[in-house]
């Protein structure tokens, strides 16, 4: 849903970012305003799960330059727990198994670390039972994944399906979901899409990180961005996730060569 | 240390061991030397405690004849820890298990004891029978602990064994357990231990004539100057008998963790399948390691696998954790907790009231910002 007149939730201006001293990000502008859901489609290695962890602050990635804010904070300043608990979400490519902790009990702790920050009560375990068991609807979950460890013997699409249902319970503003459509067949796609258009709103974000059209057939998204060599080369409407289905990413190299990296 | 670890000697008849030993080369044995050279009085476990059906005490016609049969067995005697033990003779307490016997708990406590507090335990299940016995050992005080436990198990009998060690900065812990394994039963043996200056843990577990199930799981934790060996043995004396054993430590500080699992499949243990695996955390950069593995296999028809591996806490699981909102401190303690409680949760159930996890994370394993009772860490108190 677009309107232009809707509170600016993450302005991205300028980011470089790099690993191991190797620059992965060469200047990413994105604004996304409440409402919005944005596309970011690209070949492999061009970025866009760099740019999904480096707004997640994940500690192997260091920003050389450039800004991101968060409604009115600089999200660059914060801790990844301090930017979970103000509202963004990260769903990640491949969800980390922690054997030993149960999944349960995660999603209780997580919960009420985002409660806290909203200022509402925590959730003791009763309370927390009869909240998750009504949210694992979104995802069409079992549940007696909630008493397995975190992600531990959960297939790919389990590991996806308990992502959204992390999402479901945190209420991000903004979530930014990193590749969530890979490994999935059709049924969980649907399943997984579903939980992500219920959750959508008119005062949340959702910034979508994929290589596939048919995510995009079930997720409407207001604009499609594509990356390349660690920037936004292109953006449009959904039509532009059309086009590039049609025509790949062959003209991303004369492109490229039209706009060489700027060096900050 | 010459000096003042001769009354030792004196007692054990052989010189405390040296690191020229294979066997203790990575065990510095001079916290030793800072114990008072005396005897204390071992509490009676007993004391106080009424038997469950089922478990009863021995005679002293039993125990004189099945005394020493399982260290014996498991070629014991020329232990440095069983010497020292031997040679101070503690009074015996001795229980026979008939029948499926309900749960019990022997509390060694050698509390603020000055000295070496000596214990030797006997333990024997008749065919059939079944325990979960849980064997605390504990010190708040610079004490010595000297412990042998002998353990007969008859054939299809069943042993859940916990052994707890809560230690005192100051204090050093001996044990030494040696179990005989009749054929078709099963020993389930959990060991943790932490807090102590020095610990050396001796399991040894024969299958006399195969056949039978042994499982260990270990987790020993160390921090500052401390040092935690654990030094297991089993051999298979007969075919078709089952080994799955897991040893974890976490060493912190400054501290020094030492594994040596020692597997022996002789010619005799055809189809016998072992595993071994051995699993540390380092959470500092000054403290050490060691693991090794040590099979000996003869027999041709076995599948024995082992593994080793020493880590830190995996840096994409703190993240995870962080992105979820949930603190570094927390996520690293939610970690560890998790790491330590698969070995933890097999304690018997009677463990619970020790609240073992609490004292190896020292606060807040529940992850609520107050815990209720927030347990002093062990050695910080």
């Amino acid at each position: 849903m677009i309107r232009p007149d809707a509170p600016i939730l993450l302005e991205i201006q300028g980011l470089h970012a790099s690993v191991d001293e190797q620059p992965i990000l060469n200047g990413v502008n994105l604004t996304i305003r409440a409402g919005e859901i944005h596309a970011v489609m690209g070949r492999n290695g061009s970025g866009k799960s760099t740019l999904s962890k480096v707004l997640a602050g994940h500690p192997a990635y260091a920003v050389t330059a450039g800004s991101v804010r968060y409604q009115d904070v600089n999200l660059l300043e914060l801790e990844p727990e301090q930017r979970a608990r103000i509202g963004l979400f990260l769903g990640f490519q491949y969800p980390v198994e922690i054997p030993g902790v149960s999944n349960l009990e995660f999603l209780r702790v997580a919960t009420n670390a985002r409660r806290q920050e909203r200022g509402d009560d925590e959730l003791d375990t009763f309370a927390f039972e009869d909240l998750v068991r009504e949210r694992l609807n979104v995802v069409q979950m079992d549940p007696a994944f909630l008493e397995r460890s975190v992600n531990q013997g959960f297939s790919g699409g389990e590991k996806k399906r308990n992502e959204i249902l992390q999402m479901a319970l945190l209420e991000p503003l903004v979530a930014i979901l990193d590749e969530t459509d890979s490994g999935l067949d059709i049924d969980a796609l649907r399943i997984v899409a579903s939980g992500v258009n219920q959750l959508a709103g008119p005062h949340t974000a959702t910034l979508l990180i994929t290589h596939y059209q048919r995510l995009l057939d079930l997720i409407t998204p207001d604009f499609v961005h594509v990356m390349a060599a660690g920037r936004i080369l292109r953006s449009g409407g959904k039509e532009l996730a059309l086009e590039l289905e049609r025509t790949g990413y062959d003209w991303v190299d004369a492109e490229l060569a039209r706009q060489p990296v700027e060096v900050p | 240390m010459a000096g003042s670890t001769a009354w030792l000697e004196g007692l054990a008849g052989a010189p405390v061991p040296s690191r020229r030993l294979e066997d203790w080369r990575f065990t510095d044995l001079t916290a030793l030397a800072a114990i008072h050279p005396k005897l204390a009085m071992a509490p009676d476990p007993l004391a106080g405690v009424t038997l469950p059906a089922g478990v009863s005490r021995l005679s002293s016609e039993a125990v004189e004849a099945l005394l020493g049969r399982a260290l014996h067995a498991n070629h014991s005697e020329q232990h440095w820890l069983v010497q020292l033990n031997q040679g101070i003779q503690p009074a015996v307490v001795g229980l026979g298990v008939s029948g499926a016997a309900q749960p019990l708990e022997l509390i060694c406590d050698a509390g603020e004891a000055e000295g070496l507090v000596p214990w030797r335990i006997l333990l024997v299940l008749e065919e059939g029978a079944s325990l979960e016995l849980l064997q605390v050992q504990r010190s708040s005080g610079a004490n010595a602990t000297t412990v042998i436990t002998e353990v007969l198990l008859g054939a299809g009998s069943e042993l859940r064994l916990g052994s707890l060690g809560l230690g005192d900065r100051q204090a050093c812990l001996l044990t030494h357990l040696a179990v005989e394994q009749a054929p078709g039963s099963t020993l389930a043996l959990t060991s943790a231990s932490a807090g102590w200056a020095l610990s050396r843990f001796e399991p040894r577990v024969v299958q006399s004539h195969g056949a039978a199930h042994t499982q260990m799981r270990s987790l020993q934790w160390v921090d500052d100057q401390q040092c935690a060996d654990t030094h297991s043995a089993i051999r298979f004396d007969g075919p078709g008998g089952t080994l799955d054993q897991l040893h974890k430590a976490v060493a912190d500080g400054a501290a020094r963790s030492v594994f040596n699992g020692a597997i022996s499949v002789p010619r005799a243990a055809q189809q016998t399948e072992a595993s071994q695996l051995s699993r540390s955390l380092l959470l500092s950069d000054r403290a050490r390691i060691d693991t090794k593995p040590q099979l000996e296999i003869v027999a041709d028809d076995v599948r024995c696998a082992h593994g080793a591996t020493v880590s830190r806490l995996q840096q994409d699981e703190l993240f995870y954790l962080q992105s979820r909102g949930i603190a570094a401190a927390q996520a690293s303690r939610l970690l560890l907790r998790g790491f330590c409680d698969e070995v933890l949760r097999g304690l018997p159930a009677a463990a619970a009231t020790w609240r073992p996890l609490e004292r190896l994370l020292g606060a807040d394993t529940q992850l609520s910002p107050d815990p209720e009772q927030p347990a002093a860490p062990l050695g910080k108190v």
